[in-house]
């Protein structure tokens, strides 16, 4: 393992993240860490995962796209970022894509995902 | 003014901290870092550190530069490179120095040969906008337009910026952060990037346009140093461990 492998190892060690199997097509919650003035509390952001990049290692990032009030909104999360205090996977979806940017174009009915509904973990990278 | 080090670039990675901010750092690491020779005002004219990282096949070091390593009594090294300093900073011949040369949070200059480019077009290497797409630009889309004015000068200023080689050169990264250092393994965490590729000498000085922090070891962090303050803790130590 080269040095810079072996920082990422410990790095990731030392955060004692635990980050669960989900892939793009999954609906997550993320408890996003929200700072106002000196309090903070956590926020929940839910929608569908659309896109994981950079693998699993301490560069690795997930999209989330979810439709607020009638207006898509996306947010890309670090995965190992320490203002996330938890990810939960709502639904398993099934898709053929490991990107899926075309849900931007699709509203309503076309932009349903069917679920997964005999998941089984470990045959997907995550 | 004190000496700084001599570095190798490991990579670059990222580091979460507590607070929420991730930091961009790059990784530099010293190896076997010694120092060689000394640079005197008697004998040379001025004073600085000559010191050298690094451990290459003996094969490889030239029959001079072993007899320079020799008269040092260090092991041959890799790269050599010299620190101009004070005449109260200057460091013993065959002292090791230590990642905690430097603070967290202290801000630093970082010198290496940037990654070569070869024959660069000037939008590439000064940033030129290129002509036109189209309205009858005809195969010149990356050139630059005009390189001056008419018969009056008649010539092309010197310093015109155009095409040519590009990388390859001595850059210097100034105010760089000390984001983190690690003493055991010799690493030195610098936030953003450094000059050079990957495997590349670097060198590490002191920030010249920031104040020097407080606490800074003088005239260098060394190894004996530290080893020999390990020797003291574990003396110690069994008072300590025993009234616990």
């Amino acid at each position: 393992m080269n040095l810079i492998a072996q920082i990422e190892a410990e790095q990731i060690a030392s955060l004692g993240k635990k980050i669960p199997d989900f892939k793009a097509g999954d609906t997550v919650r993320v408890g996003y860490k929200v700072t106002e003035g000196t309090r903070t509390r956590v926020q929940n952001y839910e929608g569908v995962c659309i896109s994981r990049k950079n693998g699993s290692g301490i560069a690795g990032s997930f999209t989330v796209r979810k439709i607020s009030f009638g207006e898509g909104v996306e947010r890309v999360f670090p995965l190992y970022s320490t203002n996330i205090d938890s990810i939960e996977v709502v639904r398993r979806g099934r898709v053929r894509r490991a990107k899926l940017y075309y849900l931007r174009a699709r509203r309503g009915k076309s932009a349903r995902i069917a679920e997964d509904t005999n998941y089984k973990p470990g045959n997907a990278g995550a | 003014m004190r000496s700084g080090i001599l570095a190798k670039k490991v990579g670059m990675t990222r580091l979460f901290l507590e607070d929420g901010r991730q930091v961009p750092v790059t990784v530099l690491q010293l190896d076997n870092l010694q120092v060689v020779a000394q640079r005197t005002k008697e004998k040379d004219g001025y004073t600085a550190v000559q010191l050298g990282a690094g451990s290459p096949k003996i094969k490889r070091v030239s029959k001079a530069m072993r007899g320079h390593f020799a008269a040092a009594s260090v092991e041959p090294k890799r790269k050599l490179a010299e620190f101009r300093v004070t005449e109260d900073n200057l460091i013993d011949v065959g002292a090791e120095l230590s990642a905690e040369h430097f603070l967290a949070g202290q801000k630093v200059d970082v010198s290496g040969t940037s990654i070569g480019k070869g024959f660069a077009g000037v939008m590439k290497r000064h940033n030129f906008g290129g002509l036109r797409a189209s309205h009858g630009v005809s195969i010149s889309h990356r050139s630059h337009g005009s390189t001056g004015q008419c018969q009056d000068p008649g010539k092309v200023f010197k310093g015109k910026k155009m095409a040519g080689h590009m990388g390859a050169a001595r850059i210097t990264t100034q105010n760089l952060e000390v984001v983190r250092t690690d003493a055991d393994r010799g690493l030195i965490m610098v936030k953003g990037a450094v000059p050079g590729s990957k495997g590349g000498w670097v060198t590490v000085k002191d920030a010249v346009k920031k104040k020097l922090p407080d606490g800074v070891p003088f005239p260098a962090a060394l190894k004996s140093a530290a080893a020999a303050a390990h020797v003291a803790e574990a003396v110690d130590a069994p008072e300590g461990g025993a009234e616990e």
